[in-house]
């Protein structure tokens, strides 16, 4: 059992939790993720690994609530544990030779709290870190300071406007490449659309554009290849080729088809749990 | 005298019918009266052939003769000597290439039931809760084992057994490995490998889950964790696809990912566990071993209106076991010989809607002594499928070898051992089963287990 350390909702939907793990918390690094799994009827997911303390054997996690499984896991507390617990998986990120160089952390979405690390260990590695993160609205802003820490520039952006800076983070992106702003290289991370839009904005300036991949898993460790992309016209698994790819190399229509698979059954399973739920509820009631 | 009935006496088993729709086991096996009537027909032969076709060597005539007498229990020891799983054998081994094909009593009429007295005897034994054995006096040397599969729960018992503290480190979050995610309950019920795993660690030894050797930690590390010798048992569970057109549309799985999500995390009780899984109106089924089997009895269990085997050659070369080919049969599922895919085919929202497949005509022999098949010219035809399983075979995990400087492989990815011990290139790290081979049996991952664990005892101990 893996034991839950702390909890802390960093808004209505997104929550940071740390994890009792100290065999991941030794071998983990930025890009890699972990598979979890709550109970024994439980699914396995996956999440990437949003931070670690060696001495403390512990793993940050930073989930948004989307399904049943995301809900479930919001419902436990600090001192409750996890049946499952298994990583670090994927591979390391590689960032080359990055010193003094000026590179693009873009973060959509729960995509920030995986951008985070990365901005992180950009900045270690002595790179000019711009950071671009985008909200619905300013209230449900996360994780500014601690960007803030690593970012020599950090841009929010919010689709309402509601901080005075009104749009998409590709509309952030433009901004600064046409003001002539010359990156090393772009990492995006967060939902496929938005990767897919920051590659065909740095495909042109042909800047080497780094995605981190979400397609669905279930081991995680190259068994199935129920998480498999085309990259560059090859079949890639996405748990251990990756989850990180070159972004002008992936096929993303494919890949947002292949996440789409299973939203009838994700539905049905979320709308069980949550009448559940109310039952119980109404039931101490 | 023994029973002089040419014929080997049925098991009990569910009616086609109803179990083609259900996930409980097919045979019910013998029950004593059958066991004690099944055995008569062994003659006890001298020079035992029967033994040479068992990969672990089990002494069947000596436990025939037990069960013979009604001492169940006995006979049960008699196994256990040589076969930590016999529960597990007496199911799935396929006994018409091992000890049955070697059975006098086959010359002329059906060979004794030695895979079903087996299993009958680890289920009575099973039954009866029989008192835990000695634990072995500990030598203090420790072994790693990675891999929780039939070749590393058999390593690592009989090493508990020699004295050893074996700790085995498993991926996935049950141990077990293809007999928890493979092979399905109605073959092999998981309640069944639970108590057998038991009796392993009843032996002492530890397991623990939840730990990708190759991630989560090095052998190198397990050497300074204070380890003398390692036994890689990690099996072949990456999957082949063919390469044709259409494999990443959605409704296409590997049979490991379909069987894993249907065994493992029990997706036939969708949405009481939390894991679905997609089985469509029409199944395809590319391959002939067991794991096509299973994928096919598994979809036609899911609900599938028709269920096909699409195999490239014909009946005679499927590497199948025969009940399970039989017994799929019998359910309802298709034969589709000499035929193979080309393309799958898919609509705009990038599900399945078909699949292109040639006829096949047999060649000459190939490599393997098998016959090579050659594509029918003009034969091409679309088959209406929404669902695609491809069952072509499992490749070596590259994980370990890619994390493990100096560890010799094969091009294909097998690891390379001493055929006499299972030691590979690097100092007191040994293999064995599909790790080296490629998939192949459970029964021949547990002799290399077997193996493997005598080559490390006289290694650690100077013999």
């Amino acid at each position: 059992m893996f034991k839950i350390l702390q909890k802390e909702r960093l808004n209505d939907s997104v929550t940071r939790m740390v994890i009792q793990a100290p065999r991941v918390a030794k071998k983990a690094g930025p890009g890699q993720f972990i598979i979890l799994r709550i109970d024994e009827n439980g699914e396995r997911i996956p999440l990437t690994i949003a931070g670690y303390d060696r001495e403390q054997g512990t793993v940050t996690i930073i989930f948004q609530k989307v399904g049943k499984t995301t809900i479930h896991l919001d419902e436990l507390e600090a001192g409750d544990a996890l049946l499952d617990f298994v990583g670090p998986l994927g591979r390391v990120s590689e960032y080359g030779d990055v010193k003094g160089k000026r590179v693009a952390v873009i973060g959509g979405g729960l995509g920030i709290a995986i951008a985070y690390p990365q901005a992180v260990a950009l900045h270690e590695l002595g790179a000019k870190v711009d950071v671009i993160v985008g909200f619905r609205n300013i209230g449900l802003a996360i994780l500014l300071d601690e960007l803030q820490a690593a970012a020599e520039n950090l841009i929010v952006m919010t689709d309402d406007g509601s901080n005075g800076d009104k749009g998409f983070v590709t509309d952030a992106l433009k901004r600064r490449l046409d003001a002539g702003v010359q990156y090393e290289q772009v990492i995006a991370i967060g939902p496929m659309p938005m990767m897919r839009a920051v590659c065909e904005m740095t495909r042109p300036a042909k800047i080497h554009t780094v995605v981190s991949m979400n397609p669905i898993m279930i081991d995680g460790t190259g068994m199935c290849g129920g998480c498999r992309l085309t990259v560059g016209g090859e079949t890639k698994f996405a748990c251990v080729d990756g989850p990180e790819f070159d972004g002008h190399l992936v096929d993303f229509d494919e890949a947002m088809k292949r996440s789409r698979m299973y939203s009838e059954e994700e539905k049905l399973s979320k709308e069980k749990h949550v009448c559940r739920m109310k039952e119980a509820a109404e039931h101490v009631q | 005298m023994y029973n002089k009935s040419l014929v080997k006496l049925p098991a009990r088993e569910q009616a086609p019918e109803v179990r083609r729709r259900n996930f409980q086991e097919v045979s019910q096996g013998y029950d004593e009266a059958m066991a004690l009537e099944e055995a008569t027909r062994c003659i006890g032969c001298k020079n035992a052939p029967c033994m040479t076709g068992c990969p672990v060597n089990v002494h069947i005539p000596e436990f025939i003769a037990h069960v013979k007498a009604g001492e169940f229990d006995k006979a049960y020891d008699v196994i256990r000597q040589t076969n930590s799983l016999p529960a597990i054998c007496g199911r799935v081994c396929p006994q018409e290439n091992q000890c049955e094909s070697k059975c006098v009593r086959g010359i002329k009429g059906d060979p004794v039931g030695i895979g079903r007295l087996e299993r009958f005897c680890a289920d009575y034994a099973m039954a009866h809760k029989r008192p835990q054995e000695a634990l072995p006096e500990k030598n203090g040397k420790r072994v790693a084992v990675v891999g929780s599969g039939p070749s590393g729960l058999t390593c690592a018992g009989d090493l508990a057994k020699k004295g050893y503290d074996v700790t085995i480190y498993e991926a996935l979050h049950t141990p077990g490995g293809v007999l928890v995610y493979g092979i399905p309950e109605f073959r092999l019920p998981k309640s069944l490998v639970r108590e057998e795993i038991r009796t392993v660690e009843a032996l002492g030894v530890k397991i623990e889950t939840n730990v990708v050797v190759g991630r989560s930690v090095t052998l190198e590390e397990l050497f300074e964790e204070g380890f003398s010798a390692i036994y890689i048992g990690s099996g072949a569970g990456l999957p082949r696809f063919q390469k044709i057109p259409g494999e990443n549309l959605n409704g296409v799985y590997s049979a490991n990912e379909f069987l894993t999500r249907v065994n493992l995390m029990k997706a036939y009780s969708f949405p009481q566990a939390d894991t679905p899984v997609r089985v469509g109106k029409k199944v395809a089924v590319i391959g002939g071993g067991n794991v096509a089997m299973d994928a096919a009895r598994s979809a036609m269990r899911l609900g599938a209106e028709e269920v096909s085997i699409v195999y490239r050659r014909s009946e005679k070369e499927m590497p199948a076991r025969l009940e399970e080919v039989h017994h799929a049969k019998e359910e309802g599922v298709i034969f589709r010989m000499l035929t193979n895919p080309t393309r799958i085919l898919g609509d705009e929202r990038g599900s399945v809607t078909g699949m292109e497949v040639v006829e096949m005509e047999l060649g000459e022999p190939d490599a393997s002594g098998r016959r090579r098949p050659v594509v029918k010219e003009g034969s091409e035809y679309t088959l209406e499928v929404d669902t695609v399983v491809v069952a072509i075979g499992n490749s070596p995990n590259p994980l370990i070898r890619d994390t493990t400087p100096g560890l010799a492989t094969q091009k294909w990815g097998g690891l390379i051992v001493d055929e006499e011990t299972g030691a590979t290139s690097l100092e007191n790290v040994y293999a064995g089963g599909d790790a080296v081979t490629g998939a192949a049996t459970v029964i021949l991952a547990m002799g290399a287990g077997k193996t493997a664990a005598k080559a490390i005892d006289e290694k650690l101990s100077g013999k």
